[in-house]
């Protein structure tokens, strides 16, 4: 089990190492040449003007969402629970094709802003969610009985218990603005990932588009860095056993309307308008779209990448899902952190990464399926691994050995307790991983084989020649396939959080 | 079986080095056991007997558990040798693993199976290929095993997590029962129930193992529950067996001063030993087997010590506790004087005088601070080297 989440921990180094070898082989000089320059600023004032704009807002509206929904006597709010999460079935480059087919001058930073903020502030209001209604009120009240107000106890007792799910969303849209390449290709907005692409389509794989990725790999961990930090130390687990008492609820009295309508609209704009304009586009288009002779093989092709990738992903994550379980170790954090790095790298790195890699060392393997699956795994590796850990939870080492002492071998006992245990959760994962593969555009077009369309690529090449009724079915389709993954993320936040 | 005659005192007694006897059925010899640099367990000798309970008694890190384990093959010694009817199963390159020590082990929690139902857990361990009948034999000793353990049988189609505590002990035992080891090992199977279900689950499962003559370890840390349940005790401290022997024994002759306080509450005074005859506070007590001359220190179980009209002893009440059946009462002692034996009028002062001690009495009327009582002291004392 060791050696083989070692060679899966290093073959995961295996972008990272492309990205230190290409800047170190580049030599000083020419890296500073090249990273220094008008160019690579004006970039950089993209994403950094982006990611500091849209981080605020996303948890502006995802925490306000969360709050509302879990701690008010919002109207509805069965309803508004799931209606906050279901943006997230949209793909930010669906998203973005819907906006720019309704309003076709959609273009630059503030347009980035606003599709990005819609498309990613349920990564915020998933975890703020599942953390308030997991708090125990005891706290709360604890606080009101010390003398505070309601905003006084919202700010300095609940705010702070949402720390780690505000971070850790705030994280996840960081990584999401840094990797996205579509949607900002769409509204002709720059960022580090579209212009790496750029390079790579009109010089391969220069050496310009390289030291962009060691910029935008420099900003990947910056923000994983940050995030590290602001989480801080603490814990906010309920001390103490015994049942949980029951959340109140503030009651929202005159501001029952306005919470209505404001959330009517963030809904509206952010799952709301793009799936009308989709709908719209599949109907001008008739059934003739769908009978186009591409589309069967495009949704057959990507099921399968899906299939075979989620397959693959589960079976790579199960050593090291063990090791961390079963024997916890400065090793096995070793083994998750290099794991986590690589998949907070933007596709297009890995994907960079992969197309030089399969080149030059093993060439005959270059746009082949094996290796765009092996991309697949490396970004969605942790997906699994979260299910996978929570599932070896329920497989505690006890029923190992309640199973050998009632003579089963190890071998019996791992198969009939531990792998039945974990089976349901393991599934859990490949289905996340596979609608993750099923929206995966980025090393899609870098990789993918001759011939090869997926749904998103299928997707991409009909909306960027505008044929917007020729990528509806397409989009729709994608958006049908994510409903599921939402649903299951959000399903799975409620268990996860307060872990 | 160890059992001392109650004639003898106890020494720390750990099993005999020389070959087990027939009677044994398992033999501990020098057992060491390191977690990385912390040393679990210091060399550790114990021997059960066949039939036998043994309780092994400690405080939370003790050592205990790990021992169990190493009993059940879930670790292994780092020096020392284990053996199960004489055939060594650990150490000396030995290395039977779990599944093949034919050992019942019942865990704190019952670990039963969550993907299974009350009766696939207890048939997990049972080969249907090698029961006469298949199926249909499994399942009817399945509720034969329920029914051991006094549930209904029934309750073999319900989930593990539809059951209470006390009923997920029960199938825990009735699993490991149900491939009739001859030695079981249970570890802390009762810690996690409440008061009142503690005492009677461990009663039916002392029942159950005694009905059916398996020998029986049980490692707990509550002593109230080793004294009871157990035929032999041993008390786990710091890596080792500080004594071993039946509960009476350890109880009222404990080895040592931290034995003494560990297994129950403890009165212990300053004394003067001469001969067999220590004197203190509560006046001149028998002790067996003195450890020293001179000064030593007394101990007496509180309930040695009664209020007696005509008792010899002195002594003005503190204060009380009030527990209904019981009433705890602090007593502070006066000095204990006496006549010097060649009746030269010469008068001997003891050591101690001004000890509080504290009694249990049936009657708290009697006892308002600053009542004068007096006291008698039934029984014998043990003593302690004074340094210790």
């Amino acid at each position: 089990m060791s050696l083989l989440a070692v060679l899966i921990a290093l073959f995961s180094l295996l972008p990272l190492g492309y990205v230190v070898y290409m800047t170190v082989t580049t030599g000083w000089d020419t890296a500073v040449e090249l990273i220094v320059r008008p160019r690579v600023g004006e970039l950089l004032l993209n994403t950094v003007l982006l990611t500091l704009i849209t981080i605020p807002l996303c948890l502006l509206f995802g925490v306000g969402g969360a709050w509302l929904v879990e701690r008010t006597t919002l109207r509805g709010r069965r309803w508004w629970a799931v209606a906050l999460a279901a943006p997230l079935a949209i793909p930010a480059f669906v998203n973005s094709y819907s906006w720019v087919s309704a309003v076709p001058s959609l273009e630059g930073l503030w347009s980035g802003v606003l599709i990005s903020t819609l498309s990613y502030f349920p990564l915020v209001y998933i975890p703020a969610a599942a953390t308030l209604g997991r708090l125990d009120p005891a706290i709360e009240q604890s606080a009101a009985s010390l003398g505070l107000g309601p905003w006084a106890v919202f700010f300095r007792v609940v705010l702070p218990q949402l720390r780690i799910a505000m971070t850790g969303g705030a994280l996840l849209v960081g990584l999401h603005l840094l990797a996205e390449y579509g949607a900002f290709a769409m509204i002709r907005f720059d960022t580090f990932t579209t212009a790496i692409m750029v390079q790579f389509q009109s010089t391969f794989n220069g050496t310009a588009g390289n030291m962009l990725a060691s910029v935008l790999v420099v900003l990947c961990l910056f923000l994983l860095l940050a995030e590290v930090k602001s989480r801080g130390s603490a814990r906010y687990a309920r001390i103490g056993s015994g049942a949980q008492g029951k959340t109140t609820q503030l009651p929202l009295g005159g501001y029952q309307l306005p919470a209505q309508l404001g959330l009517l609209a963030l809904t509206a704009l952010a799952f709301g308008l793009p799936l009308w304009f989709v709908l719209k586009w599949v109907m001008a288009g008739g059934s003739e779209v769908w009978a186009a002779e591409e589309f069967m093989p495009a949704l057959l092709q990507t099921l399968l990448y899906g299939a075979i990738g989620a397959a693959v992903t589960i079976v790579v994550a199960f050593p090291m899902a063990y090791l961390a379980v079963r024997h916890p170790s400065w090793f096995s954090k070793l083994l998750e952190l290099s794991n986590y790095v690589t998949s907070s790298l933007p596709g297009i790195v890995v994907g960079l990464a992969f197309v030089t890699v399969s080149i030059r060392v093993v060439p005959g393997v270059y746009q082949t399926a094996g290796v765009l699956v092996a991309a697949y795994v490396l970004l969605f590796l942790p997906r699994a691994l979260v299910n996978l850990r929570s599932g070896l939870a329920q497989a505690p080492k006890e029923l190992d050995e309640a199973a050998q002492s009632l003579g089963k071998a190890p071998l019996v006992s791992f198969f009939r307790v531990t792998l039945r245990l974990t089976a349901p959760a393991a599934a859990g994962g490949a289905a996340l991983v596979f609608l993750a593969i099923v929206n995966e555009l980025t090393a899609t077009l870098l990789l993918a084989p001759n011939g090869t369309r997926t749904l998103a690529t299928e997707f991409w090449s009909k909306s960027s020649e505008i044929d917007y009724t020729g990528a509806a079915p397409y989009a729709l389709l994608m958006i049908l396939l994510s409903a599921p993954m939402t649903y299951l993320l959000f399903q799975q936040s409620k268990k996860v959080a307060g872990q | 079986m160890t059992e001392q005659a109650p004639s003898r005192l106890p020494s720390p007694r750990v099993a005999p080095s020389v070959a087990p006897t027939t009677n044994s059925h398992l033999d501990i010899s020098e057992v060491t056991k390191n977690f990385g640099a912390q040393a679990v367990l210091k060399g550790v000798n114990l021997s059960v007997a066949r039939g036998g309970t043994t309780a092994i008694v400690g405080p939370s890190g003790s050592g205990k558990t790990t021992l169990l384990r190493l009993i059940a093959g879930f670790e292994h010694p780092n020096t020392g040798t284990i053996s199960l009817n004489g055939t060594p199963v650990a150490g000396d390159g030995v290395q039977v693993p779990a599944h093949k020590r034919h050992v019942g082990y019942v865990a704190q929690d019952g670990a039963l199976f969550p993907h299974l139902t009350v009766g696939q857990n207890v048939a997990f361990g049972l080969d249907s290929g090698k029961l006469d009948g298949g199926r249909r034999a499994v399942k009817s000793r399945v509720e034969e095993l329920l029914e051991m353990v006094s549930l209904d049988p029934s309750m073999a189609k319900r989930r593990p997590h539809q059951l209470s505590g006390g009923q997920q002990q029960r199938v825990a035992l009735a699993r490991a029962l149900a491939r009739e080891p001859e030695l079981m090992l249970l570890d802390e199977p009762f810690s996690a129930l409440d008061a009142g279900l503690r005492v009677a689950t461990r009663r039916a499962v002392a029942k159950v193992l005694n009905a059916a003559g398996v020998t029986t370890i049980l490692v707990t840390h509550d002593q109230a529950e080793a004294l009871s349940f157990a035929d032999q005790v041993a008390i786990m401290r710091g890596g080792r067996l500080a004594q071993i022997g039946n509960p009476f024994v350890v109880y009222t002759r404990p080895a040592d001063r931290a034995t003494a306080e560990f297994l129950g509450e403890a009165v212990i005074l300053d004394a003067w030993m001469e001969g067999s005859l220590a004197t203190c506070s509560l006046g001149g007590i028998a002790v067996r087997r003195p450890p020293a001359q001179g000064k030593v220190q007394l101990m007496l179980r509180p309930e040695q010590i009664r209020i007696a009209p005509d008792g010899p002893i002195r002594g003005v009440v503190v204060d009380t506790d009030y527990f209904g059946p019981e009433t705890t009462v602090r007593i502070k002692l006066g000095a204990y004087t006496a006549q010097d034996g060649a009746g030269q009028g010469q008068r001997h002062r003891y050591p101690g005088g001004g000890e509080i001690i504290t009694i249990r009495h049936w009657n708290a009327s009697i006892t308002k601070p600053g009542t004068e009582l007096c006291l008698r002291v039934v029984g014998e004392g043990v003593a302690f080297p004074a340094g210790e």
